[in-house]
């Protein structure tokens, strides 16, 4: 061309230029995860601690996981430009069916969770095939399908209201701990499988990062300098080590936590590893131009609302699981939830941007924001106040950071 | 001194990290038709901004005289104050709005609460005969075709009082027919004292049309021209445009003896049920390798249908006729399968349905062949950079990163994103819809040379383009479209602009 491209000369960064320069250049990543530590922070020295005490912070990861996994899958269907309003009824009515299957028909716990599971996907299908084969806004559809589950809800706990559920398994994994080994003089107050599953997730990360480096400088691309690898491995490190530890010291860790962490990791992988991923947020960023570049956008609009709807009977699963029974009222306002989660966590309405890990940072506010509340004994008024001024809040933010980009 | 209605002196407008004008000074006579022009990111649309109280006083240093008085202008409604009135390239109308409705937008003639529907459908007519439209004024906007829609947007600048008119690349997205009618509008509203101020690419109609011509470089402005005469010529433009003179626009090629046939429509139909009417007629054409086939045709002329019908039909048209790529005969049911049989069609509409503007370059080099770079479902990532790396460099792409997203480019650089993605599905055919539109001269001499070379790898180039000297200056072979059927095929040695332009307004 007309010129040679001038070639700048590159210095080395000193430390600190570097770590102001990656928190600049990710702020909106960052944002909401800083917000997270100082609204924790706030609570904690408001109620003298007890916000961070072990037994609180289990109780709070515990209550949140049937909005964690919805935020799940609400964060990929409004990446493709869709809105569900339907999974709040849908968990009500899965989870009621599953309390049906176990009491009334007999049927064994390992059957009926792959079952409901199943008919989550079927729905999921169903609610979509209007919005992916005729073009029905999401909105319209969903919401149609909403008011169908509440009916068929209030259908199958018409004869008998409020179903008790007796199954010990079902129960556990809304209010279970994974086992420990007996004690042995060390460590007695803690739970020593969870410190275990700790350190092991600390050491596979770190070795993970190692090698991914590794590999980078095999192909000779640039990677932070290595005083911030080392901050980055040990901070991470440290959160790992920090939530293990809290946990540990009271039942340690839960199931309800190990099936959020489970379709945490599941999700991620799938959309930052695969095609698939990819073609989710192709399809949200461009429908056409995915459509054009050989992505059936009807198709990812199936498998993500498939997708929600698997992750819609999970949630209905872990909360007729914790209430060990099916309530008439049951999911009532989880989609706002899951809906306010994920916009907290940074999920563009326009399509095409969000991350599953940013929706559960998401969540983690709102139900940081309750629980904090709550020990404050704050009245429930000024707690929706809160959380709506927080909700816009944060999306102004958001939009803020991104467009000074 | 002449009598000028605009004055910019020393006009310097930063943003963050570029200097987009650099004491730019640009003068305008009373009267006059004033071009503007200058290769993608010289700053001819900065500059009509500040004009316009787009980057408003106070964010720019320099001063604007009209008239001989300084102004100070804090956004759009001051500069409309003022009398200057801006059409973008992109049209800024409601389609579901009626033509009265659009022309009156924000200026509704009312009594105070109700809108006086009849006295503003009178006045609409009114400004409609000026601009010699001849539509009704209650029709939706949607129904007219782009040029109307343009002189649509013209009539409601003319509505208000306007001394100076600026036109930013009007005539884009106009066919021949469209844009002389629009050259003549302008020459009209000269005679009753509207000065213009017209930026556009093409220097043919700039060289036509312009009383004098200024020409911007990298934020600086390089002359002004005085081409009352007609004596500027476009050669002469391009030099100072580019710094450097093109002898030739268009680069040369080897002439090689065309290959195999590698693709071939027969008696190929499509009907567009959105449209109610056949959109294509008894189309026959055939390819072959190491071939650029040019597409010719008025804007309309079912071009762009032709290669969404052939690319896997996702209008959903009803399609009949025989389409055999390589020797095969093939019935796509989506891109997709377009794609598995080594097709490619970068697309008319880089913005709307090219690229994923919010994403990064890596991404979308990557997007149409991602099980290319997978293995057992996994994408590898570090492939992907070096794959995108290699895209950058050979295609000139120039990103700050390949990290960088897509929106942040010039469009001649995303074009060239364009490019690298569709030549990562390693096509044998490609079909190139326009792929020199609303990009500045030195990149379309990359992108045909490019071209060059990829079909004298023999690779087949299908090229649809609007502009006649692009058809002739690149293809081999040429198809002249009009109202969806071929009207003809020219070969090197017989065609010229004359034999196409016949054809193509034969309707």
């Amino acid at each position: 061309m007309s010129e040679n491209p001038k070639i700048l000369e590159e210095r080395a960064p000193s430390f600190l230029s570097e770590v102001i320069g990656l928190l600049k250049s990710n702020i909106s990543q960052y944002f909401m995860f800083i917000a997270l530590i100082v609204i924790m922070i706030f609570f904690t020295i408001t109620t003298d601690g007890i916000f961070i005490s072990s037994r609180n912070i289990s109780n709070l990861i515990n209550q949140m996981g049937y909005i964690a996994v919805l935020a799940v899958g609400m964060t990929l269907v409004i990446v493709i430009r869709h809105i569900d309003l339907s999974v709040g009824y849908l968990a009500g009515f899965l989870g009621a069916f599953a309390a049906i299957a176990m009491t009334a028909w007999g049927l064994p716990v390992y059957a009926v969770i792959p079952m409901v599971l199943i008919l989550g996907i079927a729905s999921g299908l169903l609610t979509s095939t209007p919005i992916a084969k005729l073009g029905v806004p999401a909105f319209v559809s969903t919401m149609a399908a909403g008011l169908i589950f509440r009916g068929a809800l209030l259908l199958v706990t018409m004869g008998t209201g409020t179903i008790i559920i007796k199954d010990k398994v079902f129960n556990a994994i809304g209010n279970g701990f994974i086992p420990d080994i007996p004690d042995f003089g060390f460590l007695d107050n803690n739970h020593k499988v969870t410190l275990l599953l700790g350190a092991l997730g600390i050491i596979l990360f770190i070795l993970s990062a190692i090698k991914g480096r590794k590999t980078k400088l095999s192909y000779n691309f640039k990677v932070p300098s290595m005083p911030i690898f080392i901050l980055e491995l040990v901070l991470i490190a440290a959160i790992i080590g920090y939530v293990s530890w809290v946990l540990s010291g009271y039942n340690g860790l839960s199931w309800s936590l190990v099936v959020v962490l489970l379709v945490v990791a599941v999700f991620t992988f799938i959309t930052t590893k695969t095609p698939l991923g990819r073609h989710i947020y192709a399809v949200g960023g461009n429908p056409e131009a995915a459509e054009l570049s050989g992505i059936s956008v009807s198709k990812i609009t199936f498998i993500v609302f498939g997708a929600m709807g698997m992750l819609a009977s999970l949630s209905g699963i872990l909360y007729a699981s914790r209430l060990q029974s099916a309530t008439t009222t049951a999911g009532l306002g989880f989609e706002t939830d899951a809906i306010a989660a994920a916009f907290v966590g940074g999920v563009s309405a326009a399509g095409g941007v969000g991350t599953i890990p940013g929706s559960i940072v998401g969540a983690l506010v709102m139900m940081s924001l309750t629980s904090g509340m709550n020990l404050m004994g704050i009245d429930i008024s000024i707690q929706y106040i809160v959380r709506g001024a927080v909700l816009v809040g944060a999306v102004i933010v958001d939009r803020a950071t991104r467009k000074g980009k | 001194m002449e009598d000028s209605i605009l004055e910019m002196k020393s006009i310097t407008k930063e943003f963050p990290g570029v200097k987009a004008l650099d004491e730019v000074t640009f003068s305008v006579a009373r009267g006059e038709i004033h071009c503007l022009v200058g290769e993608n990111g010289a700053g001819k649309s900065t500059l009509m901004k500040v004009l316009s109280g787009v980057h408003p006083f106070g964010s720019y240093s320099g001063d604007i005289f009209i008239d001989g008085v300084v102004q100070q202008f804090n956004g759009i409604r001051d500069s409309e104050k003022a009398g200057i009135a801006i059409i973008y390239q992109e049209l800024a109308l409601i389609p579901e709005l009626s033509v009265y409705e659009n022309i009156f937008l924000g200026n509704e003639i009312h009594n105070g609460l109700v809108i006086d529907t009849n006295k503003t459908i009178q006045e609409a007519a009114e400004i409609l005969k000026k601009v010699g439209l001849d539509v009704s004024p209650e029709v939706k906007v949607k129904t007219l075709g782009v040029g109307k829609q343009q002189l649509i947007e013209i009539a409601k600048a003319l509505k208000k009082e306007v001394k100076i008119l600026i036109l930013d690349e009007p005539t884009a997205a106009l066919n021949e027919t469209d844009s002389d009618n629009l050259m003549e509008l302008i020459k009209g509203l000269k005679q009753h004292g509207v000065t213009s101020i017209l930026i556009s690419h093409k220097l043919r109609e700039v060289l036509s049309i312009a009383d004098t011509i200024t020409v911007l470089r990298d934020g600086k402005t390089i002359c002004t021209l005085d081409n009352r005469e007609h004596l500027v010529t476009d050669s002469v433009l391009i030099k100072h445009m580019v710094g450097r003179s093109i002898d030739n626009v268009f680069p040369r090629r080897e002439k090689i003896e065309p290959g195999e046939e590698v693709l071939r429509l027969e008696n190929w139909c499509a009907f567009s049920p959105a449209l109610g009417r056949d959109i294509l007629k008894d189309i026959n054409i055939s390819v072959r390798a190491g071939e650029i086939v040019g597409i010719a045709g008025l804007m309309g002329s079912g071009r762009t249908e032709l290669a969404k019908s052939i690319f896997g039909n996702p209008d959903r048209f009803r399609v009949s006729g025989t389409l055999w790529v390589k020797g095969e005969e093939q019935k796509f049911r989506s891109p997709g399968d377009a794609i598995h049989s080594q097709l490619a069609y970068v697309t008319e509409d880089r913005k709307g349905n090219g690229l994923i503007l919010i994403d990064d370059v890596r991404h979308n080099i990557t997007l149409a062949n991602l099980k290319e770079i997978a293995t057992r479902g996994i994408i590898n990532e570090n492939e992907e950079i070096v794959i995108a790396s290699n895209y950058k460099q050979s295609l000139n792409i120039k990103t700050p990163s390949i990290e960088q997203k897509v929106r942040n480019l010039s469009g001649g650089n995303q074009q060239k994103v364009s490019l690298g993605k569709w030549l990562f599905v390693k096509p044998g055919v490609m079909i190139l819809d326009e792929p020199t539109r609303g990009i500045d001269v030195g990149a379309k001499y990359e992108i045909y040379t490019i071209m060059n070379s990829l079909v004298e790898k023999g690779m087949s180039i299908i090229m649809i383009s609007s502009e006649l000297p692009e058809i002739l200056g690149m293809s081999d072979r040429v198809y002249v479209m009009s109202a969806g059927k071929i009207k003809g095929e020219l070969s090197a040695d017989e065609f010229s602009q004359e034999k196409i332009m016949a054809m193509a307004v034969d309707y």
